[in-house]
C-alpha cells in the first residue's frame, strides 16, 4: 500500500480577524501517486483550504489536524512546510519587482537543501536544471531570469508556477485554480507539465471550478467541497456529473 | 537670583559653538583664523530652523570632542576596493597607509595657506553654515585632486576615512577639480575602528568643468554612536555630467547636504541614495539642485529602509531659475518602514520660476508586501530571508546606479556584516 503523504482530519478554520468559520470539519487523505481534484461552488472554502495547508497568516485552526508524511505540520511556518515538501501553485501569483526568478529559486532550493542536510547546488548544475525544467512547461528561459512574474501574461504566470514546482520537486503539490485565466493552449501546456511531474512518490491536489482541466490531468478522486467540508467523493465521472448538473443537486441530496 | 539665571542662559546659548570647539587649536594660517572668528557669530541650528526641522543636534553638540593624530598601523584590507587609495585617520592623511600613483590624478595634501590661492577654493560654501565653517577653521590638510584636461581615469581613486578612538572630531576636507573633458570616479568610504561618540565633519568641494564627467560613490558605515555631517558643494559647467551616490548603512546621526549649482547648459546631474537602518539611527539627506541655466536635466532617487526606532529625513530641493527653460527635473523618494517605531519625514521642494519645464516628484512610504513575503516563504525561503530579498530588490536600482562592481560587492559584504544579510 502506498504511503499517506497528506492527512487532514476534521479541520476547522476561521478567519482570524472576523472570527468567521470557513472550514467546518474537513477531512482528506492523499496517498503517494494519487491525483485529487477538489471542486465546489464559490465561497465553499477551496482557496482557504490551500492557504491553511500552506500556513498562510490570518487563519485560526480551531480544531483538527494536518499531517504531512506522518508529521504534524500545523506549528510549522510556511517555509518549513515547503521544506518538508509542500508546494502551492498560487491562483494569483504575486509580482515581485527586482527579485529575479532564478535568484530567488536558487535561494529557495539551497535553503531547502540545507534544511534537509543536503549539499548546496552549484551554479552550473542549477543553470542546467533551469534549462531542463523550463522546457517542461515551455517557459522561455529568458522569463526565468526576469523579475518574479513582473510583466508576465496570465498564462506565463501559471507556467512559471509549474516551472517552480518542477524545480522544487515537492511531495505534495496543491494547484489552486491553476486553470483559471488560461486559454486552451496554455491549459494544455500546464497540464502536460503537471503530468510529467507526477509520479508514484508524489501527489497532486487540483483545486478547480471547472471540469475541463480534468480532461488533461485525470484525477483518481474528485471531492466536492461545500460549506467548509467535503460533501461527496467520487471518481472522475463525478466531475462530469457536476459539470452537467451544477452543485445544487448535491444540496437536494443532502 | 532670577537675574543671574537669565545671564547664565544667555551665556550658554552664545557659547554653544565655542564650547563645542574648546579643545581644538586653530592653526596660525589666516584662512583658518578668519573661519574661527566667524564661528563666534554662529550658533547651532535648532529644529526651529526649517533646514534642520527634523534632525536634533543636541546629543552631538554636547559631546566634548578633541583632535587626535592616531599613529597606529591599521588593517584596512577588506575596505580597500581600488588600486589607488588614500587613508585618512581622524582627519589626518596617513601617507604611510596609502597607496596611489599620480599618473591619473594630481593628488596633493595642502594646508589652507596654499589652498587659499586656488581660485575656486571655499568660494561657494555658505559662510553662515556652522558645520562647514567649523571644518574650514579646523581641517588639517585638504586632499586636493585635480584631473587633467582630457584625462580618462581607468580605476577610481578611493579615500578611506577612519574614525578611531572616543570623542574624536575629524574635520576632513576634499577638493576636486575635474578638468575639461575629463572622466573620473572618486569613492569615499567612512568607517570606524574601535571608536565611540566620534564625529566626522566632512566637506567636499567639486568643480566639474566643461564636458567632464565626475562620479562620486560614497559609503557611510560609521558604527554605533559615531556621527557624520557631510557637505558637498558642487559647481557644474556646460556639457558636464555629475553623479553622486550615497549609501548609509549605520551611524548615530548622519546628515548629508548636497548642493549643486548647474551653471552651464546641457548638463546632467544624478543623485541616488540608499539608507538602511536597524536601531536608533537618524539619517538625513538634504539635496539642492540649482538650475541656473536652460537645457539641463537632473534625476534624483533616494530609497530608505528603516527598522528599529530609526528616523529618516529626505528633503529634495530643486530650483529652476527664471530664464532656465527646458529643464527636466525628476525626483523620487521611496520608503519602507520595517517596524512600527521607525519614522520618515519626506519633503520635496520644487521652486520653479521658468515656464517651459518638466518636473516630477514622487514619494511613497509603505511596508513590505505581506503577499510577496508569503509567496517567497511558500517556496521554502525563511521569513527573515524573504524580507531581505525584498529589501534588496527595493534598493536594487540605487545599488545598480553605482556602476562599479567592486563598490557593489563591497556594499553587499557590508550589508552582510552590519545587517547580517546573506547574498
Amino acid at each position: 500500500m502506498s504511503k499517506t503523504l497528506l492527512d487532514i482530519k476534521n479541520l476547522h478554520a476561521e478567519i482570524e480577524e472576523e472570527g468567521k468559520a470557513i472550514l467546518k470539519g474537513l477531512s482528506l487523505t492523499v496517498k503517494a501517486g494519487e491525483v485529487h481534484a477538489i471542486m465546489g461552488p464559490n465561497g465553499a472554502g477551496k482557496s482557504t483550504l490551500a492557504s491553511v495547508v500552506s500556513g498562510k497568516d490570518g487563519y485560526e485552526i480551531t480544531e483538527g489536524s494536518i499531517e504531512m508524511d506522518g508529521a504534524d505540520i500545523l506549528e510549522l511556518d510556511p517555509d518549513e512546510r515547503a521544506k518538508e515538501g509542500l508546494f502551492l501553485a498560487f491562483q494569483y501569483p504575486v509580482e515581485i519587482p527586482g527579485v529575479s526568478n532564478i535568484n530567488f529559486l536558487r535561494t529557495a532550493l539551497n535553503e531547502i537543501k540545507e534544511y534537509r542536510g543536503e549539499e548546496q547546488i552549484s551554479a552550473k548544475d542549477f543553470m542546467a536544471m533551469v534549462r531542463e525544467k523550463s522546457s517542461i512547461v515551455e517557459l522561455d528561459p529568458k522569463l526565468a531570469s526576469r523579475s518574479v512574474n513582473e510583466g508576465f501574461s496570465g498564462g506565463e504566470k501559471k507556467r512559471n508556477e509549474i516551472f517552480q514546482m518542477a524545480m522544487l520537486e515537492p511531495k505534495v503539490a496543491i494547484l489552486d485554480e491553476t486553470d483559471s485565466g488560461l486559454d486552451i493552449d496554455a491549459l494544455r501546456i500546464v497540464a502536460a507539465g503537471v503530468n510529467k511531474l507526477k509520479n508514484e512518490n508524489n501527489a497532486v491536489i487540483l483545486i478547480t471550478h471547472y471540469q475541463r482541466l480534468l480532461d488533461y490531468i485525470v484525477p483518481d478522486f474528485v471531492h466536492v467541497l461545500a460549506d467548509g467540508k467535503i460533501v461527496k467523493t467520487g471518481d472522475k465521472t463525478l466531475a462530469l456529473e457536476l459539470e452537467e448538473k451544477g452543485y445544487d443537486w448535491l444540496n437536494a441530496e443532502a | 537670583m532670577t537675574h543671574e539665571l537669565i545671564i547664565m542662559s544667555e551665556t550658554t546659548t552664545s557659547n554653544k559653538v565655542t564650547n563645542f570647539i574648546k579643545n581644538l587649536d586653530v592653526s596660525s594660517a589666516d584662512f583658518q583664523q578668519r573661519a574661527a572668528e566667524r564661528l563666534g557669530e554662529l550658533d547651532f541650528p535648532t529644529t526651529r530652523d526649517e533646514y534642520w526641522k527634523y534632525t536634533r543636534l543636541g546629543k552631538l553638540t554636547k559631546l566634548e570632542l578633541s583632535k587626535f593624530a592616531d599613529p597606529d598601523k591599521l588593517n584596512l584590507t577588506k575596505h580597500i576596493i581600488s588600486n589607488d587609495y588614500i587613508v585618512v585617520v581622524n582627519g589626518f592623511v596617513r601617507e604611510d597607509l596609502s597607496q596611489f600613483s599620480k599618473l591619473d590624478f594630481e593628488i596633493d595634501f595642502l594646508g589652507s595657506d596654499r589652498m587659499a590661492k586656488e581660485h575656486y577654493f571655499d568660494k561657494n560654501l555658505n559662510k553662515k553654515d556652522v558645520f562647514s565653517s567649523i571644518n574650514s577653521a579646523f581641517f588639517e590638510k585638504v586632499i586636493s585632486i585635480k584631473v587633467g584636461a582630457n584625462k580618462i581615469n581607468k580605476g577610481p581613486l578611493q579615500i578611506i576615512y577612519v574614525s578611531k578612538g572616543d570623542q574624536i572630531i575629524s574635520n576632513t576636507r576634499l577638493y576636486i577639480e575635474a578638468g575639461k573633458s575629463s572622466q573620473s570616479e572618486i569613492i569615499q568610504t567612512f568607517i570606524s575602528k574601535e571608536s565611540t561618540d566620534s564625529f566626522t565633519n566632512h566637506v567636499t568641494e567639486a568643480y566639474v568643468s566643461e564636458n567632464s564627467h565626475l562620479k562620486i560613490n560614497k559609503a557611510q558605515l560609521e558604527e554605533g554612536s559615531n556621527s557624520i555631517i557631510s557637505t558637498e558643494q558642487v559647481h557644474q559647467e556646460r556639457n558636464s555630467v555629475f553623479k553622486i551616490n550615497t549609501i548609509t548603512l549605520s551611524g548615530a546621526l548622519v546628515r548629508n547636504n548636497i548642493n549643486i549649482s548647474v551653471t552651464g547648459e546641457n548638463c546632467e546631474t544624478f543623485m541616488n541614495g540608499a539608507v538602511i537602518t536597524k536601531d536608533n539611527e537618524v539619517v538625513d539627506n538634504h539635496t539642492f539642485v540649482d538650475h541656473q541655466v536652460p537645457n539641463c536635466m537632473s534625476d534624483e532617487n533616494y530609497k530608505y529602509v528603516l527598522g528599529g526606532k530609526s528616523t529618516g529625513v529626505f528633503n529634495g530641493r530643486v530650483v529652476v531659475q527664471k530664464d532656465a527653460q527646458v529643464i527636466n527635473a525628476y525626483q523620487n523618494n521611496g520608503n519602507i518602514l520595517l517596524s512600527d517605531y521607525a519614522k520618515i519625514n519626506s519633503k520635496p521642494e520644487l521652486e520653479i520660476y521658468a515656464d517651459d519645464v518638466k518636473c516630477s516628484h514622487g514619494s511613497t512610504t509603505g511596508q513590505l508586501d505581506d503577499e510577496a513575503i508569503f509567496y517567497l516563504q511558500a517556496r521554502g525561503i525563511s521569513k527573515e530571508n524573504a524580507k531581505k530579498l525584498l529589501v534588496r530588490a527595493f534598493i536594487g536600482e540605487v545599488i545598480e546606479s553605482f556602476e562599479n562592481e567592486h563598490f557593489e560587492n563591497y556594499i553587499n559584504e557590508q550589508l552582510a556584516e552590519i545587517h547580517d544579510w546573506r547574498n
